[in-house]
């Protein structure tokens, strides 16, 4: 302490130090200047922008079934089709126990003629608000003791702007609630494994000995066995929920944090301003908060940029074989499988998905390859 | 050395031992049976299946007789496949996986490897830029993702090759989920060579012989060799990545191989299927990486085991 003191009351007839420029300075500006690093950033963010907000904006809920709309293919123009109209209304005339003897169609609104061999029960009317084509029907005209309707229905006009899948529902917005899901489970499982390897690394690593040697042992051992089959043996017999996925998958990718804290803790307690601190009476507790903790952020920074692509993608595995997050909730792989199983005719059912899952862990591994660059000490 | 593949081996028993401990008990505490179907079976039948296969006796007990007869060499009956032992089914089951990743893993090495080189020999080019971005695409595309899309160029756009079977292990129905499986690992080795071999062309030694103006041919035999040792310390964890891609291509391309007979034992609880998978990938990932342990001994002089 009394260090310090001292050296504020020298201070008045010291010469300024120029600015010193931290790690974490030099790393921004580094960064910053890799264009590839940069551009990647923004691409993650709008995607996961678009996977947080998107939902909300879009008309349709990620659930919601539109029986008229089977695996429609994509397009920017509203649907109905032109062509989709006539058979639909066909077949509306057919529920109602009439028949269908004059349509005509315009934007917004359609106009048909009903006639039944009895007078047509205007209840059933209703079958236009039911299907997705139509919003309420009006009836206009009622000729020949109501046996003889005319009844005008608005079209309902939707966008499916990444067309529909296999049970018509809205692809674009599956696709965005199964990137919040597939994120969330990156990001959440991946802290789950900063922590304990973290913990476990800086433990071993600092109490060194005895204590480092069984601690990283278990490692060894557990790091050997086959885990993607672990894994998938845990999700098949214990149910497939959301909870155990993020255990699962944290609970695997632990052992490599914990090997790369435990290095850079052993390497840094030797270190002389670690020395100097002990010597100067600083507590354990402080050395680490102060020294080592602060010093292996960088590996671990540039290790969890590349854990949660990595755990993305273990998880879209997972969710490919049937075995992650369960319907009505989706998650890219679920997508992806899907599209797989109806690539033959819809390919875009896979294309979307994918194209989303692979920009992303893209722009993560470029995010994470920057990081590395600039966090590198010896390349100035 | 063979006191070195002897410790090896000494100190993986441990190691599997802990593996089939722990998926015994992962599968036998697991809710669900093997003989649990849609429509009950009557209960007199039931309690006789659970005599037959022995599962009706106290969890330790199971245990025990599963290691005696394991150290014995019996991986006991699969309980789906009724008539077929688990030795039966994964001893078919085994070539076919091993055929196609070893194809996988040389396919590999070579094109990954002739592509590394290219890259550094050609550094900041052109064509080294097309490298790099197509290995960074190779490493960070799913397998997932690529089998359904050369399924849908090569099966159904060109109908060149079949899209899925078996067919005996006719070649053509090889190729998709040999490239399938060999896409990512290509990428990763191109990526390793790469990085490896600038370091290589950089060192004394090959700057000597270019100093004496020896001809190309020459400076690359030493350079590869050079830059070959990374990508071979890569090989352990290749080997266990196409293990694991097999669960996934298998299942795409319908083959019946032992990532199918993995995930379809794991959904009918075939208990001693499931633990004879395991049991089977564990032991040939320990035997891999000791392998790979020794070919790097022998490629680095500098490395030796006592």
């Amino acid at each position: 302490m009394s260090v310090v003191v001292d050296q504020a009351q020298s201070g008045s007839h010291k010469i300024a130090a120029p600015a010193g420029r931290s790690l974490w300075v030099t790393a921004r500006h580094r960064l910053v200047r890799n264009r590839a690093a940069v551009t990647s950033l923004f691409v993650l963010a709008l995607v996961a922008l678009a996977c947080v907000c998107g939902p909300f904006l879009s008309p349709h809920p990620f659930d919601r079934v539109y029986a008229d709309y089977v695996k429609v293919p994509p397009q920017l123009a509203p649907y109905p089709l032109a062509e989709q109209l006539p058979p639909a209304l066909e077949r509306l005339a057919a529920r109602i126990r009439a028949k269908l003897t004059a349509s005509e169609t315009t934007d917004d609104a359609v106009r048909v003629t009903l006639e039944g061999t009895r007078a047509i029960d205007e209840r059933l009317l209703a079958y236009f608000e039911r299907s997705d084509f139509f919003g309420p029907a009006r009836v206009v005209d009622r000729q020949d003791d109501g046996k003889r309707l005319v009844v005008e229905a608005p079209i309902k006009h939707l966008h499916f702007l990444f067309g529909t899948d296999a049970n018509g529902r809205d692809l674009l917005t599956r696709t965005l609630i199964a990137g919040r899901v597939s994120l969330a489970i990156g990001l959440l499982a991946s802290l789950v494994a900063l922590i304990i390897g973290v913990g476990w690394g800086a433990t071993a690593g600092y109490l060194g000995g005895r204590i480092d040697m069984v601690m990283m042992r278990i490692v060894d051992i557990i790091y050997a066995l086959p885990f993607i089959f672990f894994v998938i043996l845990l999700v098949v017999f214990f149910g497939r929920n959301f909870i155990l996925i993020f255990v699962a998958v944290g609970a695997v990718e632990w052992l490599d944090m914990a090997r790369i804290v435990r290095g850079q803790t052993l390497a840094i307690k030797r270190q002389e301003y670690v020395q100097a601190a002990e010597a100067l009476g600083v507590t354990t507790g402080g050395i680490i908060r102060r020294h080592i903790v602060p010093n292996t952020l960088g590996p671990v920074v540039v290790y969890l940029t590349l854990l949660v692509p990595k755990v993305i993608l273990l998880e879209s595995f997972l969710s490919f074989l049937g075995l992650g997050v369960q319907e009505p909730m989706t998650s890219w792989g679920v997508l992806i499988a899907e599209g797989a199983r109806n690539i033959e005719g819809a390919s875009y059912m896979l294309i979307f998905p994918a194209l989303f899952l692979t920009a992303t862990l893209f722009a993560m591994n470029f995010v994470g390859d920057g990081l590395r660059d600039a966090l590198d000490p010896k390349d100035r | 050395m063979a006191a070195y593949v002897g410790r090896r081996l000494l100190a993986a028993v441990p190691t599997l031992f802990l593996i089939i401990t722990i998926s015994f008990f992962l599968v036998r505490v697991a809710p669900g049976g093997p003989f649990d179907l849609e429509r009950p079976l009557e209960a007199s039948i039931l309690a006789n299946l659970r005599r037959v296969y022995q599962i009706d006796r106290p969890l330790y007990e199971q245990y025990l007789s599963y290691l005696w007869n394991l150290f014995h060499g019996d991986l006991g009956p699969s309980f789906y496949w009724r008539d077929f032992s688990v030795a039966e089914l994964l001893g078919k089951a085994l070539p076919i996986s091993m055929r196609l990743g070893a194809t996988a893993l040389v396919l590999a090495v070579v094109v990954g490897g002739a592509l590394g080189a290219v890259g550094a020999l050609r550094q900041n080019k052109s064509a080294d830029y097309a490298v790099m971005t197509a290995a960074t695409l190779g490493v960070t595309i799913p397998n997932f993702v690529v089998a359904p899309i050369l399924q849908l160029v090569f099966g159904l756009g060109f109908a060149w090759l079949p899209v899925g079977g078996w067919n005996d292990g006719a070649w053509r129905n090889t190729i998709l989920p040999i490239v399938t499986l060999a896409l990512p690992q290509l990428a990763v080795v191109a990526r390793l060579t790469r990085a490896s071999m600038i370091e290589v062309l950089r060192s004394h030694h090959v700057r000597t012989l270019r100093a004496n103006g020896l001809p190309m041919r020459v400076i690359l035999r030493h350079a590869l060799r050079g830059a070959a040792l990374p990508v071979v310390s890569y090989l352990g964890p290749a080997a266990a990545a196409l293990l694991t891609g097999s669960i996934v291509v298998e299942n795409i391309f319908g083959i019946p191989g032992m990532g199918r007979y993995f995930v379809d034992g794991a959904l009918n609880r075939d208990y001693t299927l499931v633990m004879g998978t395991v049991i089977l990938v564990a032991v040939l990932v320990i035997l891999l990486n000791m392998a790979v342990d020794l070919a790097y001994a022998l490629l680095d002089p500098r490395v030796r085991y006592d």
